[in-house]
């Protein structure tokens, strides 16, 4: 059941599993017929194929809306646009130069016209050249006219996280710096079916909206994706294991290995409640607090450095509204505050064992 | 506003029918270049080549098009063996080992109209201007110039807390949104008011949002002078530099996919043509064939930062061609240039869904805002020169006189007027209340988030506990 929650992590599809980044090659592209035939056969996806229903469906519902981005017209580096420029025209589905301000700037222009602008950024490590439009000027393009003008057809997608071989411009996990800027909103969807009715309530949400996708889980995470058109709430924290001794809160890729730990707690008799929180700004608090009034534990677990991680926001929040129900110090298990290593990937990462041993000695306070 | 654009539509239609040349042209787009360039090479030498009328006005602006059409044709006649075949075109091989100078032989020439005295240079070609319109652009001129004035005194009274005038920068203001339509949407920088008067912003609108009362658009979250109008399609100022000018070529691309009858304008500084936004913006719109046009407000002076600081190209205009953006550089005192220069613009922006770079040099004869001691960088000589000199308000009334359009005592009255307006507008913003406290959380988002509420409710609580930490003067 558990499994199915996060979808499947099946082994890789692809000719060069060491590669999943690659912009080339054949061999993606007849794993790109393969999940276009699982579409139309309304089997179960991987995660890249439901983001790419999402988009198709984003096109279909509203002819006001535009996906573009760089190296999006044939695809996409991670084939999550394939065949949209084909069926929508290249005139809605299109290539940018290489240049992420310009990106995000077209885009909010494009928003604040009543488009919906649908903005790819190809890795989230390359978005801090965006910051400033993001931060600035998205942001704050409401408040700023006292609500004459806004851009909230704006979202952003973005790959982000670990991938088992980005070095430090692959794998960085930027969502904590986002979270700083009042006026957008921060999605990060687990699997296959959260991804595709997320991004929908994104693309449809009357804000701007970032939404990074766990590039690690593109082809690895598989599970049936409804084939209609759907969405699914926006800042509504999701318990996807209910347990008594301790709160886990995670998102995005974090939540299968927290999963794993979890199973293993279960087997020294700890019973672990697991949180989705998917959208991190505005968070759902009350979910996270109601279950903390509960077990009377927390640990939050992601892979962007401790320091200054939203880990941190959510340890701060809970403390002030649970201090007096919590048995043990909220933990913190997350990256290092490191760049992120090549080679030191595994020695980085805030792993199983690492959860596994956290949970323990938070239980055992 | 639209009234006066309206009047205006003879002018307009007149200009059209001598642009043919250019339309003609872009039906031709689907013809193969061999053939695109016979046409244009024979239409190009049928041309009359009268100066001073509005046939050599029309041939002018197409001239350009012209060399860029023969340079293609020079690119693709070559041998195959003789070029190197990209997917852009061929490019010519060459023995010499030759770099491309980093200056061209001669400066870029500035485009005008008037000279010092507001007498019509007789060779000039430009796009006739009709008395209504003229006398709207130079009462607007004398507008701005006498809200600059008071606003200024009322920053430096203490009545309100920031302002920053276009002082010398009249005619750019004024007459460039008067070569607009309000169906275009503006994406301006900071010094660019002029543009919202001419659209029918009142001057207690603008009055309203410098003293940061409930009765401004923005609802006193910005500092004065960031104006905004959904009504006038003018997008609310934000203080970061040229961030807008991307922004706008994504508006630009929504007016081309919904094929309307409008285009984009961005303003920028001389300083913002440094910004990454700036570079990113010219090579946006140039590959997606949007219809914006970037003005560019070269006034010399980024706060203290000369050009030859900020740049060692030829100016601004230069940099059009190195992204693939049609330029014209203009001389921005000049009211009839910019309206010209701007009208032309507009009309090939939309015609050919091209964006176009207008350079305009200027000097910003007041400091750059109430912040600023100008003198601390700059001979005060200088920006009396400018001043005295080169004022673009006088030059345009000069021509104005000329054409017995006005006298002094339309001068008296238009000046007296727009005093008398500006200081009972500012006496009524000053008795309106300042917007209410919740006006701090609402905006964030479409709807306030429970933690925004939260922060609502415990900020009340504080300042039921301590009034005296908050202003009395914003109602709770």
């Amino acid at each position: 059941m558990g499994l199915r929650r996060f979808g499947r992590l099946v082994k890789w599809v692809g000719g060069n599993g060491r590669r999943p980044f690659s912009t080339s090659s054949s061999s993606s592209s007849s794993c790109d017929e393969m999940m276009v035939q699982q579409i139309a056969s309304g089997k179960s996806l991987n995660l890249y194929s439901a983001i790419n229903q999402a988009l198709h469906i984003a096109l279909e519902t509203d002819p006001r809306t535009y996906v573009f981005g760089e190296d999006v017209s044939f695809g996409g580096v991670f084939r999550c646009t394939t065949g949209l420029a084909d069926q929508f025209g290249k005139q809605r589905v299109f290539n940018t130069p290489l240049c992420e301000q310009g990106i995000v700037g077209f885009g909010i222009g494009l928003a604040a016209m009543g488009n919906r602008a649908v903005a790819e950024i190809q890795f989230a490590d390359y978005i801090f050249p965006a910051f400033d439009q993001i931060v600035n000027e998205a942001a704050k393009f409401r408040y700023r006219s006292g609500n004459q003008f806004n851009c909230g057809g704006l979202t952003i997608r973005s790959p982000y996280g670990a991938v088992g071989h980005g070095g430090h411009y692959h794998s960085q996990s930027p969502e904590a710096f986002f979270c700083h800027a009042p006026g957008i909103k921060v999605v990060i969807p687990r699997s296959p079916r959260q991804a595709k009715g997320l991004l929908l309530s994104c693309i449809r949400d009357p804000n701007p909206v970032v939404f990074f996708e766990p590039k690690w889980l593109y082809r690895l995470s598989v599970e049936e994706v409804p084939e209609h058109d759907y969405m699914l709430p926006l800042s509504e924290a999701e318990i996807i294991q209910e347990g008594n001794d301790i709160t886990l809160v995670g998102w995005g890729a974090q939540l299968s290995i927290m999963e794993q730990a979890c199973k293993d707690a279960e087997k020294d008799g700890i019973s672990c409640e697991l949180i989705d929180l998917r959208t991190l700004l505005p968070w759902d608090k009350e979910t996270v607090e109601a279950s903390v009034r509960k077990t009377g534990r927390l640990l939050i677990s992601h892979e962007a450095p401790v320091t200054g991680g939203f880990g941190a926001e959510i340890s701060a929040s809970i403390v002030e509204r649970c201090f007096l129900r919590l048995e043990a110090p909220v933990a913190r298990v997350c990256g290092l505050d490191t760049p992120f290593p090549l080679v030191f990937e595994p020695f980085y990462m805030p792993n199983k064992n690492k959860i596994l041993d956290a949970i323990k000695s938070t239980v055992n306070y | 506003m639209h009234q006066w654009m309206r009047k205006s539509g003879t002018i307009v239609n007149h200009f059209k029918s001598l642009l043919l040349v250019t339309n003609n042209l872009s039906s031709w787009r689907s013809y193969s270049f061999v053939k695109r360039c016979q046409f244009a090479a024979s239409f190009a030498h049928n041309l009359p080549v009268a100066d001073g009328d509005f046939i050599n006005s029309s041939t002018h602006f197409c001239s350009r098009r012209f060399e860029s059409v023969k340079a293609e044709k020079m690119a693709n006649n070559v041998d195959d063996n003789q070029a190197l075949k990209l997917p852009e075109g061929k490019v010519k091989f060459t023995p010499k080992l030759r770099f491309i100078s980093e200056t061209a032989d001669e400066r870029e020439c500035c485009y005008r109209v008037l000279d010092e005295n507001g007498n019509q240079i007789s060779s000039s070609n430009y796009v006739e201007v009709s008395k209504e319109v003229a006398i709207k652009m130079y009462t607007d001129m004398v507008t701005l110039q006498t809200m600059d004035t008071i606003f200024y005194e009322a920053q430096r009274q203490g009545r309100i807390s920031f302002y920053l005038t276009a002082v010398g920068e009249e005619a750019i203001n004024i007459a460039s949104a008067a070569a607009l339509t309000i169906d275009d949407v503006v994406f301006p920088q900071y010094r660019e008011a002029g543009v919202l008067l001419w659209r029918g912003f009142t001057i207690q609108e603008f009055a309203n949002q410098c003293f940061s009362n409930k009765a401004d658009y923005g609802k006193g979250r910005q500092m004065p002078i960031h104006y905004g109008s959904n009504k006038h399609n003018y997008v609310t100022v934000a203080s970061t530099v040229a961030t807008q000018l991307p922004q706008a070529v994504g508006a630009a691309y929504s007016l081309k996919m919904e094929k309307q009858d409008a285009c984009a304008i961005a303003y920028v500084g001389d300083g913002g043509t440094s910004e990454g936004d700036f570079h990113a913006a010219l090579n946006f719109a140039a590959v997606t064939e949007a219809p914006v046009i970037f003005f560019c407000r070269n006034n010399g002076w980024a706060i203290s930062t000369p050009t030859s600081d900020q740049f060692r190209s030829d100016g601004v205009v230069v940099k059009g061609r190195a992204y693939g953006v049609r330029s014209i550089r203009v001389d921005g005192n000049d009211a009839l240039a910019v309206y010209s220069a701007v009208h032309a613009a507009r009309d090939m922006a939309i015609r050919e869904q091209r964006p176009i770079l207008i350079e305009a040099l200027t000097y910003r004869v007041g400091h750059h805002s109430t912040s600023d001691d100008s003198t601390k960088y700059r001979p005060v000589e200088e920006i009396e020169w400018w001043k005295m000199e080169r004022d673009p308000v006088t030059r345009f009334r000069k021509w104005m006189e000329n054409n017995s359009w006005w006298s002094d005592k339309a001068e008296l009255e238009a000046r007296n007027s727009a005093r008398k307006q500006i200081l009972h507008a500012i006496q009524e913003a000053e008795k309106v209340d300042k917007p209410p406290l919740a006006d701090i959380f609402t905006d964030v988002y479409d709807s306030p988030p429970s933690h925004l509420c939260e922060q609502e409710k415990l900020l009340r609580e504080a300042i039921k506990r301590h009034p005296q930490d908050y202003p009395s003067d914003v109602p709770l």
